[in-house]
């Protein structure tokens, strides 16, 4: 049992109270779970994709199925967990805007983290060199691809608007996974990937 | 009780415990008829700790019975579940006291159609009353009652018996710490109903089964128990594992016969599987087995909603299906995993690769077991039942 995570990760983990129930979406094999699981005492339950994800984690002894965001959260009751946690995983989305809902249906709050489709480099690469983007945190060619509705983080916060959800916190990190303080614009600028807390408004 | 046991009934009870239930309080059937006294065979592994905190029900299958990881009294053969329980295996009686109770209805020592009706004295035949799945598991309760344990760390079993481990978790959810139904569904499929048809038609257009007092007539529908069993057989399998396996290879010779032997080893196989069912089981048990897993419908009994069937349940879930399964496909593992998410239960559920049908979960399948032993040890760390080696 290791007790370290993703950077990114451990910043979703920190934000989750203790004792809490939270489902991740699109967990992987499992490691932000089994953190939770033993280092929070959360009831966490996975939702994964892939077949060798889901039963990775369940040999492992987390409760996981295989489902995908876009379908399965629409079988949940409302209000079932505390936390529903999308990690890395909106922008591979076919309705990110209708998966926010179901999560901030199912869960009290929701926990985003997303890469930044306006770092300085992805501006840098589309700009100058004319291609793509390829980087660190998006690291595919544009026809393989998962990820079909990239964002940046002011983006998002134009979604929380519209959809009228309450931004708790919003952490943005840069391309060293270092925390950054800075004006929403810069932010926006140097931040690599962000992590918001929402809550229904 | 009154009982002139056939053979296979009386290896099977002195390599067996066994209770007799109900003498006081009758079971009351799903079709309203109170049955009492009546006898339930079962046999345990491992032992029961202080706490009464270990226990594991295994549900059996349809043709399969208590005698899980042992020689079987009848065939001689290895127990049917070997692959799982036993030292050092996934469940290890080490480590849990593990019980497996021959159903109701069927012929390995638990009451069914070859006892006598107490009240008339006379064999019940056919007038056995029709037993359910909900019935089955209702006598098992009553046998743990009777031994004492208050719940179950897991009750875990595959097609019929994750049938009733799904009727365990919906009618004794406090009793349940942990469920695993494999390889199986909440309701018996119209195409699984139809198979059943042609195998009890076949049972039943016999003419040894004498409108099934053959015993009495000392005749044994053995063609009809037969061709009922080949042809469940093959819902068992995959169409790929028989052409893996015979292909359309030919049985001890090189040319057709132009006849109707069985040319083809695919059917001497069939045949070979039809012709040793019979010396174990009994053809009006198949009736009524059968019947009770056409009988399932677990939603049909919550209003229409399979979710109300797990409202508020504290059971922890794990189902498992096989790719190459088409008796009861993925699909229907699914529907109950989505009922599962709707009631907000505690849920897992692994699809595993294979392409051996049905019959995988008896399988040496390593993906079920590392899914089974994790989700096991995951469980008794909650159970608080200490480190699992």
């Amino acid at each position: 049992m290791t007790a370290t995570i993703r950077v990114d990760l451990q910043l979703i983990a920190d934000m989750v109270e203790p004792g809490t129930r939270a489902l991740d979406v699109g967990c992987g094999d499992g490691s932000l779970l089994a953190y939770l699981v033993n280092f929070k005492r959360v009831d966490a339950r996975g939702m994964e994709l892939s077949q060798a994800g889901v039963n990775a984690c369940v040999a492992n002894g987390l409760s996981v199925i295989q489902g995908d965001a876009d379908a399965a959260l629409r079988d949940y009751p409302d209000d079932a967990f505390d936390y529903v946690i999308l990690s890395q995983t909106l922008q591979a989305t076919r309705e990110p805007r209708e998966v926010l809902r179901q999560m901030l249906r199912v869960g009290k709050r929701a926990i985003v983290s997303f890469p930044n489709f306006a770092h300085w480099q992805v501006r840098l690469r589309m700009v100058f060199g004319g291609r793509m983007p390829e980087t660190p945190s998006l690291p595919y060619k544009w026809y393989d691809t998962p990820n079909i509705h990239l964002c940046s983080i002011d983006d998002f916060r134009a979604l929380c608007r519209d959809m009228g959800v309450r931004v708790e916190r919003a952490i943005v990190l840069n391309s060293k996974s270092r925390r950054i303080q800075m004006p929403p614009l810069l932010a926006n600028l140097i931040g690599e990937q962000a992590v918001f807390m929402l809550r229904r408004d | 009780m009154l009982d002139d046991l056939t053979d296979a009934e009386r290896k099977a009870l002195a390599q067996c415990r066994h209770a007799v239930l109900g003498a006081e309080h009758p079971l009351r059937l799903d079709c309203g008829v109170d049955l009492g006294p009546y006898r339930v065979a079962y046999q345990t592994y491992g032992t029961l700790n202080a706490a009464r905190t270990n226990a594991v029900l295994i549900c059996h299958p349809l043709t399969c019975d208590q005698f899980v990881a042992e020689r079987h009294p009848v065939t001689g053969k290895e127990g049917w579940w070997d692959s799982l329980v036993g030292p050092g295996k996934v469940l290890d009686p080490a480590r849990y006291f593990i019980i497996c109770v021959n159903v109701l209805g069927h012929c390995m020592g638990t009451t069914g159609p070859l006892a006598r009706d107490p009240a008339t004295g006379e064999p019940w035949n056919l007038r056995f009353p029709v037993v359910t799945i909900g019935d089955m598991v209702r006598a098992q309760a009553a046998l743990l009652d009777h031994l004492g344990i208050p719940d179950l760390f897991c009750v875990i079993g595959g097609s019929m018996g994750g049938m009733q481990v799904l009727e365990w978790a919906a009618t004794y959810p406090k009793r349940v710490f942990s469920a695993v139904p494999i390889a199986c569904a909440a309701h018996h499929s119209a195409q699984n109903i139809a198979f059943h048809e042609v195998g009890r038609q076949a049972i039943m257009a016999d003419p040894e089964w004498k409108g099934g007092d053959y015993r009495l007539h000392q005749t044994v529908p053995a063609r009809g128990l037969a061709v009922a069993r080949m042809t469940a057989h093959i819902t068992y399998l995959s169409e790929q594992a028989l052409q893996r396996k015979f292909g359309r290879a030919l049985q001890n010779r090189n040319v057709l016969g132009f006849s109707f032997d069985a040319d083809f080893q695919v059917e001497s196989y069939l045949r070979h599987q039809g012709s040793t069912f019979v010396d174990r089981f009994d053809a009006n048990s198949y009736l009524y087995i059968t019947r009770a897993m056409d009988y399932f419908d677990l939603a049909g009994a919550h209003g229409g909603v399979l979710a109300n069937a797990f409202k508020g349940t504290p059971t922890r879930f794990c189902l498992m299906s096989f790719t190459s399964d088409w008796l009861f496909p993925t699909r229907e593992s699914r529907e109950v995993v989505h009922a599962l998410n709707a009631a907000a239960a505690n849920v897992s559920f692994v699809e595993v690769e294979s392409d051996k049908g049905h019959d995988a979960f008896l399988l040496d399948e390593p993906e079920m077991f590392r899914t089974l032993s994790g989700f096991l040890k995951g469980a008794a760390a909650v159970r608080g039942l200490g480190a699992v080696s």
